[in-house]
């Protein structure tokens, strides 16, 4: 029969391989488009109520904060919307100067009641917005976001005229130009989200493709779901004489191989990650096509520290201990970089060199929390979700439990929400995790390790950890600041509540054609000054 | 005949009844919730959530909302996840997809299983009939997500016009229905084979024999129709089960077809669209199955007077 099928199959594509068409990419490019692949659809485009990564590239396109992200420097924190936004000495106090002229993609002006406007709206604790705690930056933010108090006036947002934002914070943050650049804290329109809607009403409709308006360097085109969103270049945009690219076609691809597929077709010019399998392969045949790049994510274990016999320090150093990380990367991860502690290095801030791989250390540590030689050591569980490179890491890593301490661990794969659940009600021994910070900054990988917080899942309670948090908060001084940061991890690494693995690169693939689409270590890379360049 | 159709569509209003009352309790009953997430929602905002969704309600009340809901406005609720977004737009967006693809597909099944089946039941026990059954043999045990890969990079990446995936130009259509359509062709082959064989041993095909039809007469006007009854009986439920889609072609050709929201609703835990999903299929299948009996009844008059 597979004989018919080939006679019936090969005249039909030969016709169709006669007809030589340029590829998806070739018409792309020369249109001045960009073909992104983008995981998976997006949960929505209201920057108020999302909060993942893949929405975050497409609100990238069609919002703008009051800085903007720089296309190369990841420190940069160019203008955006405001021409400048400065702190009083103590770094408590900041004034935005809005950009005059400034305008929505429908025309209507940019003011600085809409940020003030889109603050009070994530934060109304009607919207129950998931990610409102990225605000509590602000003085107030937390009292009214919980319900303590209803006036908003209590909030450090002040509007002095249309073009002038007052913003006072919790304490002093010399960081801020940093967290501004989330996309949580851009402007929504308020004369659109209010004509469908109300300030606290969740599903309004004013993100649809009909009706939703930004301030972007980008609009949206066209959406049809689980196929594609391609956004256009918005006029109104203040510097869209600048801007090189038309637009940016963003495709919901769940599949990583079934975009590799794509990419090397020509239908994308860059893709949202590489699979292992395809990056040995990329290496040998277009290297250069290939990019590994540095990211703010962590791979880690979490040890739950309420369970016997993991609530002994040295029975959890000595797993920390045995475990090869150098060879993990090599060989699991493709390329990730070895962790020694929770927070990679960013900027000016190194982390405490603590977590290493040391047989000698971790077998003699087992030895003296009573279990020499992995001796009577209780069957413990790596617990993972059905993600592959989990479960391979968990092979490795039981073996190297195995070589280093003889003990037996076993792998329990759980489906990702069963898993969730697992980690929360600390019904666990081991289990996988990994965190991707929101901005760069050292606070976004220690905050959640503090005993209240609802992603530390380890039991873990260091009051002195907490006290050097705080102290923290209250440091205005950059350089200080990093030292008790640096303090706080070296007790979080110390205590080893959680054994870090590695740190995140990024595997992806980038088409010859594209120009000006550098690493940056938050994967934010702008848009508009991408520059798409026939014949590669 | 009409009582028979009424008795089907009454079973079928019961089926969908207990249908809707399982998932609802059992999509419930799983471990998590819609809001379960990486980073935790806090307490505060998760009772807002919550709120705005009605799933903060006690259980019995929540399904008897859900079915007046159903029943007197005829919505299917508000996915949980997607602000705004209804599970009958989700629906109403993708079902056509994957409707045009299935038909697409059983259209190539048909035509490439059911004369292979004919084929094979004619030249019984001959080279081209061992070839046919190695080949069907083939496209049962050769599971979708090893044939649509193999299609992708050997047509898409082989020939310029071919995209590898995607559902930008008609072309688009071509593998994941040939995929589809392979599949299916070699179960329908093997099931004519069979039901055709069957038939051609009848004494009434002697008796044509007998009386000098000829053999291509004999299979054409009396054998087929007999003969195809078991490749009916299995395209009725199959093609419910085609035209909602299929999880994995959409995945591997990145078609924005139905299939994919039964497992991403699942595992999303988007309590409304797994149950309108559900509930659609349902009908789809109690519908199916209703014009497969009545296309059995048409070929086989021993079954119009039971």
């Amino acid at each position: 029969m597979f004989g018919r099928i080939a006679l019936l199959i090969i005249p039909c594509m030969s016709l169709l391989g006669s007809c030589q068409k340029e590829s998806q990419v070739d018409q792309a490019t020369r249109e001045g488009v960009l073909l992104v692949g983008n995981a998976s659809e997006p949960k929505g485009l209201d920057p108020h109520i999302v909060s993942g990564l893949l929405e975050a590239n497409i609100l990238r396109a069609l919002f703008e904060g009051l800085v903007s992200n720089d296309p190369e420097n990841d420190t940069a924190a160019p203008a955006g919307a405001a021409l400048e936004v400065t702190p009083d000495a103590t770094a408590t106090v900041w004034t935005a100067k809005l950009r005059p002229g400034g305008k929505w993609s429908d025309g209507m002006p940019v003011t600085a009641r809409d940020f003030a406007f889109s603050y009070e709206r994530i934060l109304t604790p009607e919207l129950g917005a998931k990610y409102a705690e990225m605000l509590y930056f602000l003085k107030g933010a937390e009292d009214f976001n919980k319900g303590v108090t209803k006036n908003f006036s209590t909030v450090g947002v002040e509007v002095i005229d249309d073009e002038t934002l007052r913003l006072t914070l919790r304490g002093p943050t010399p960081y801020f130009r940093e967290v501004l650049k989330h996309y949580t804290w851009t402007a929504v329109p308020r004369h659109v989200v209010l004509k469908f809607g109300t300030i606290g009403q969740r599903g309004n409709p004013w993100t649809r493709l009909e009706n939703i308006v930004g301030n972007g360097p980008y609009k949206l085109k066209s959406w049809r779901r689980t196929d594609h969103i391609e956004v256009e270049r918005n006029p109104y945009y203040w510097n869209a004489a600048n801007v090189t690219l038309n637009g940016v076609r963003f495709l919901p691809i769940t599949n990583t191989y079934t975009e590799s597929r794509m990419f090397r077709d020509g239908q994308l010019h860059i893709t949202y990650a590489a699979p292992p399998e395809v990056v040995d392969l990329m290496k040998k045949e277009h290297p250069e096509q290939l990019r590994q790049e540095p990211y703010v994510g962590t791979s880690f274990y979490r040890f739950n520290t309420k369970r016997k016999p993991l609530n002994d320090l040295r029975v959890r150093q000595a797993l920390s201990f045995a475990v090869d990380r150098k060879l993990l990367c090599d060989t699991v991860f493709r390329g990730y970089i070895p962790a020694y502690a929770m927070t990679p290095p960013l900027g000016k801030y190194d982390p405490p060199h603590i977590a290493a791989y040391d047989q000698d250390k971790a077998r003699k540590l087992l030895t003296e929390s009573g279990y020499p030689g992995g001796h009577e050591f209780p069957r413990l569980k790596i617990l993972i979700s059905s993600k592959e490179t989990a479960a391979t890491l968990a092979q490795a890593v039981q073996a190297m439990f195995r070589k280093s301490l003889g003990i037996e661990v076993e792998i329990e794969n759980k489906e990702w929400n069963a898993y969730l659940v697992a980690m929360q009600d600390l019904d666990y021994d081991i289990a996988y995790g990994g965190w991707i910070g929101d901005y760069l900054d050292p606070l976004t990988f220690l905050e959640m390790w503090t005993p209240n917080n609802g992603n530390n899942n380890t039991g873990w309670d260091s009051p002195e950890f907490v006290k050097i948090l705080q102290q923290s908060f209250q440091e205005s001084d950059a350089t200080r600041r990093f030292e008790q940061l640096y303090q706080a991890e070296t007790i979080l690494i110390g205590d080893a509540p959680i054994l870090p693995i590695a740190w995140q690169v990024k595997n992806y693939l980038v088409h010859p054609s594209v120009e000006g689409w550098h690493p940056l270590l938050l994967g934010n890379n702008s848009y508009q000054y991408i520059r798409l360049v026939p014949g590669r | 005949m009409i009582r028979l159709i009424l008795s089907r569509i009454g079973q079928g209003v019961i089926t969908l009844l207990v249908l809707i009352t399982l998932t609802f309790f059992l999509v419930r009953a799983m471990p998590g919730s819609p809001y379960t997430d990486e980073k935790a929602i806090p307490a505060h905002v998760l009772a807002r959530m919550k709120a705005y969704t009605g799933l903060d309600l006690p259980l019995p009340v929540q399904y008897f909302r859900y079915l007046k809901n159903l029943v007197v406005n005829q919505d299917l609720g508000d996915l949980i996840k997607r602000d705004g977004v209804k599970v009958s737009e989700i629906i109403g967006e993708s079902f056509p997809v994957s409707l045009g693809l299935g038909v697409l597909s059983i259209g190539i099944a048909l035509t490439l299983g059911i004369p292979a089946g004919m084929i094979s039941a004619v030249k019984r026990n001959t080279f081209i009939d061992y070839s046919c059954l190695a080949a069907a043999m083939v496209g049962i045990c050769l599971p979708s997500f090893v044939i649509g890969p193999l299609l992708a990079v050997g047509a898409g990446l082989g020939l310029k016009s071919l995209n590898v995936a995607g559902w930008s130009s008609p072309t688009d259509w071509i593998l994941p229905a040939v995929t589809l359509g392979v599949i299916n062709a070699a179960y329908l082959a093997r099931l004519t084979r069979g039901g055709m064989l069957d038939v051609l041993s009848q004494d009434y095909i002697r008796t044509a024999r007998a009386k000098g039809v000829s053999e291509s007469g004999i299979v054409i006007r009396h054998a087929l129709r007999g003969g195809l009854i078991p490749a009916v009986a299995f395209i009725g439920p199959a093609f419910a089960g085609i035209i909602s889609g299929s999880f994995v072609i959409e995945t591997i050709f990145q078609v924005p077809g139905m299939g994919q929201h039964f497992v991403n609703a699942a595992t999303d835990r988007e309590f409304f669209l797994i149950q309108g999903l559900v509930l659609f299929y349902g009908f789809l299948i109690v519908g199916a199955n209703l014009l497969a009996d009545l296309a059995q009844i048409v070929l086989n008059p021993r079954l119009r007077k039971s």
